[in-house]
């Protein structure tokens, strides 16, 4: 057998082997977007009942009695606001059956409409005070969330009594249900009816946490990391420094949590559940991620680059602020995207430093009460009307929609920017 | 080819004449160490006014770490250290007084690679004397840019993209568009590192040609491990060998009659 034959053999064999890693790999990644595809779709298909909301028709008469204004009162916003429009709901309610009578039968009458409805009434009538004085209005009102459930989803809800659905099937004849986009989610705030709550203050906490963290980590990330690449003498102080930073990106996120509400809370006296707090807790995790990626950024530009600066009489500071951080920035800014990408999905040091609170009102600012979007998530998930796993799974949704835009733009800057020398 | 190098005598003194008078850059017993490494023994040479003195050896012999010395580039390696005495027009080059600044504005580098700014061709040329200020508004530096580019020789290839990215032209015109950034400052030397190892024969004979003419309002010093271009652009040649400086000459003679074994060994490719 010559050298040729036996080439020839052990070709066959390396063949096959290549064949063999080749389908490991591909079963890896099928399995990989199975696992995704099954994910989303779980999500997706749990997430859709919440994005709409059943409504009911009510007719609310508009003259001054009915709605219990005096004959000679002023319409201003002050006494709209105070009409008693729990009871005009109870009565249009009443008025759709007038057969029932008895107290316990009018109780599962007015649980068919959420208990937020009343401000939406009240809402809508400030808004539209010359309804007053006119004709009745037909108006659609939330229902309640078991209403909500038993409609949309056409299950068994235990909590509907047989009464009540007799009711609902009435409505339905009468065409006075139905169900609609449900805006109370990007409108509204926390509430614990879930038919009235809504992600706007999550989405509000976690803006207003990863702008503080944001303006926070990226002057100090880049400045840490361009010291380093380019002014810090080699010597071991910088070795431990290198070696630390790396070490602090590997810490468990609550342990930044903990060292927060020790530092910022205890110790400086921040306010308890703030967005400023919570951001500079983000920065403390983030950072070690934004100096290694803005490293790894400026590392990347070439030496040649650097000396046909130094070559031209440029000094130190403007070879660094000329070339090497323009060069750099598209990668800082892709490193501190996905950094932020990351702090916007951390929920457990948010935890210990109390923006876990049930908060209804809307942050409008870095110290007001605030949570966010995981943590809603985290809440949400522990609530047990039924209506809250719908909503659960659409703030994952949302959350995940942000991630995704956060990382294709990280992913077009690179792309966009890459630069061949 | 592969004959070992003799072994130097550590008191040798260099054979030829390094030393010329009035020298625009003058060197004598330098001494360079890379940590613990020494780089460069007591190397002492001249660089006149208007002429080209090219630098040959083997590799790693320490003609371009001798180059860096003379506009400074070694201070951005930590680990560098130089000794011995330096001038450039008489004043020492590593004085505290002497700003590696200026210095650089006074003794311009153009490199082994092509490295221009991912800049317009514009911005690339104007970048040196922006730094600087040289140029009092913009119609000065379009003159600087334009005066540049045609010393460079590459402003009739240009004139009509003045606004493209520099790092979108060819080779050789990369490396003249260096050279024109390089020239803009206004420098009195121009050091020069290997700069056509990276070109094409006909791209380098235009570089050599441009260095010929350059030499009309520069000193050069210019570092390459071509032979042939050593002979066809210098006036004087240096041959360095493991750090020191074996032999100067005038070109004519180092290439046909040099003095030393060595270089006769290297310029006759016994190794190299």
């Amino acid at each position: 057998m010559n050298n040729t034959d036996i080439v020839r053999q052990s070709l066959k064999r390396r063949y096959r082997k290549e064949r063999r890693f080749r389908a490991y790999g591909m079963i890896a990644v099928a399995t990989g977007f199975l696992f995704l595809g099954f994910l989303l779709t779980d999500i997706v298909t749990k997430a859709l009942p919440a994005f709409s909301l059943t409504e009911l028709r009510l007719d609310i008469p508009m003259d001054r009695e009915s709605l219990g204004l005096a004959e000679d009162a002023e319409i201003s916003e002050d006494t709209l606001r105070a009409l008693p429009y729990s009871q005009i709901i109870k009565k249009s309610l009443r008025s759709l059956f007038p057969d029932i009578r008895k107290r316990k039968q009018k109780k599962l009458l007015y649980k068919l409409i959420s208990s937020g409805a009343e401000f939406d009434l009240r809402d809508r009538l400030v808004a539209h005070p010359e309804w007053i004085d006119g004709p009745p209005q037909s108006l659609w009102l939330t229902a309640d969330d078991d209403v909500d459930t038993w409609y949309k989803l056409d299950t068994q809800v235990s909590r509907i009594k047989p009464l009540q659905a007799e009711l609902i099937q009435a409505l339905e004849t009468q065409d006075r249900i139905r169900t609609a986009f449900n805006t109370h989610f990007f409108t509204r705030s926390d509430s614990r009816e879930p038919e009235m709550a809504g992600i706007r203050g999550a989405l509000a906490g976690s803006f207003w946490t990863l702008l503080v963290t944001f303006v926070i980590t990226l002057p100090i990330g880049v400045a840490a990391a361009l010291y380093l690449e380019e002014f810090a003498p080699q010597n071991r102080l910088t070795d431990f420094i290198e070696v630390n930073i790396n070490n602090l990106a590997a810490v468990p996120s609550i342990v930044f949590g903990l060292l927060g509400l020790a530092i910022f809370i205890n110790f400086f006296g921040m306010p308890r559940s703030a967005p400023l707090v919570g951001g500079l807790v983000l920065t403390l995790m983030t950072l070690p991620t934004i100096i290694i990626s803005a490293r790894a950024a400026i590392k990347s530009i070439p030496p040649s680059i650097k000396e046909a600066a130094y070559g031209l009489g440029a000094s130190k500071m403007q070879v660094v602020f000329h070339h090497v951080l323009p060069l750099s920035m598209p990668g800082i800014l892709t490193g501190s995207i996905i950094g932020m990408a990351q702090a916007l999905g951390e929920t457990a040091p948010l935890l210990m430093i109390g923006m876990v609170a049930f908060i209804v009102e809307i942050p409008e600012g870095v110290l007001d009460s605030a949570t966010v979007l995981p943590v809603q998530i985290y809440l949400w998930s522990d609530s047990p009307e039924r209506a809250f796993s719908a909503l659960t799974a659409a703030t994952i949704l949302v959350l995940l929609g942000f991630l995704a835009t956060m990382n294709a733009l990280a992913i077009f800057l690179r792309k966009h920017f890459e630069r061949r020398w | 080819m592969n004959a070992q190098p003799q072994a130097l005598d550590p008191a040798q003194e260099t054979v030829g004449t390094p030393f010329i008078d009035d020298p625009k850059i003058s060197t004598r017993h330098v001494d360079v160490w890379y940590g613990d490494k020494q780089a460069i023994f007591d190397a002492s040479l001249d660089v006149g006014n208007n002429e080209v003195v090219a630098l040959i050896g083997p590799s790693g012999c320490g003609k371009s770490t001798w180059l860096r010395c003379l506009n400074r580039m070694n201070d951005t390696i930590d680990i560098c250290r130089v000794e011995g005495e330096l001038k450039l027009d008489g004043e020492d080059i590593y004085d505290r007084a002497m700003d590696p600044v200026l210095l650089r504005a006074r003794v311009g580098m153009v490199f082994q690679k092509p490295n221009p700014f991912p800049k317009s061709i514009y911005d690339n040329v104007a970048y040196g004397p922006r730094l600087h200020g040289l140029a009092r508004n913009r119609a000065d530096m379009d003159e600087i840019v334009e005066t540049s580019l045609r010393r460079a020789g590459l402003w009739d290839e240009v004139k009509d993209r003045l606004d493209a990215p520099g790092t979108g032209l060819s080779g050789g015109q990369q490396q003249r568009l260096c050279i024109a950034r390089t020239i803009a400052v206004g420098p009195e030397v121009i050091l020069m590192d290997e700069p056509a190892s990276a070109l094409d024969p006909i791209a380098t004979a235009i570089i050599e040609e441009l260095i010929d003419e350059l030499r009309e309002n520069y000193s050069i010093v210019i570092v390459t491990h071509s032979m042939q271009q050593a002979a066809r652009v210098s006036q004087r040649t240096a041959y360095f060998h493991m750090g020191r400086i074996i032999e100067v000459g005038d070109t004519k003679q180092i290439f046909t009659n040099p003095r030393h074994q060595l270089t006769e060994n290297y310029i006759t490719g016994k190794f190299g």
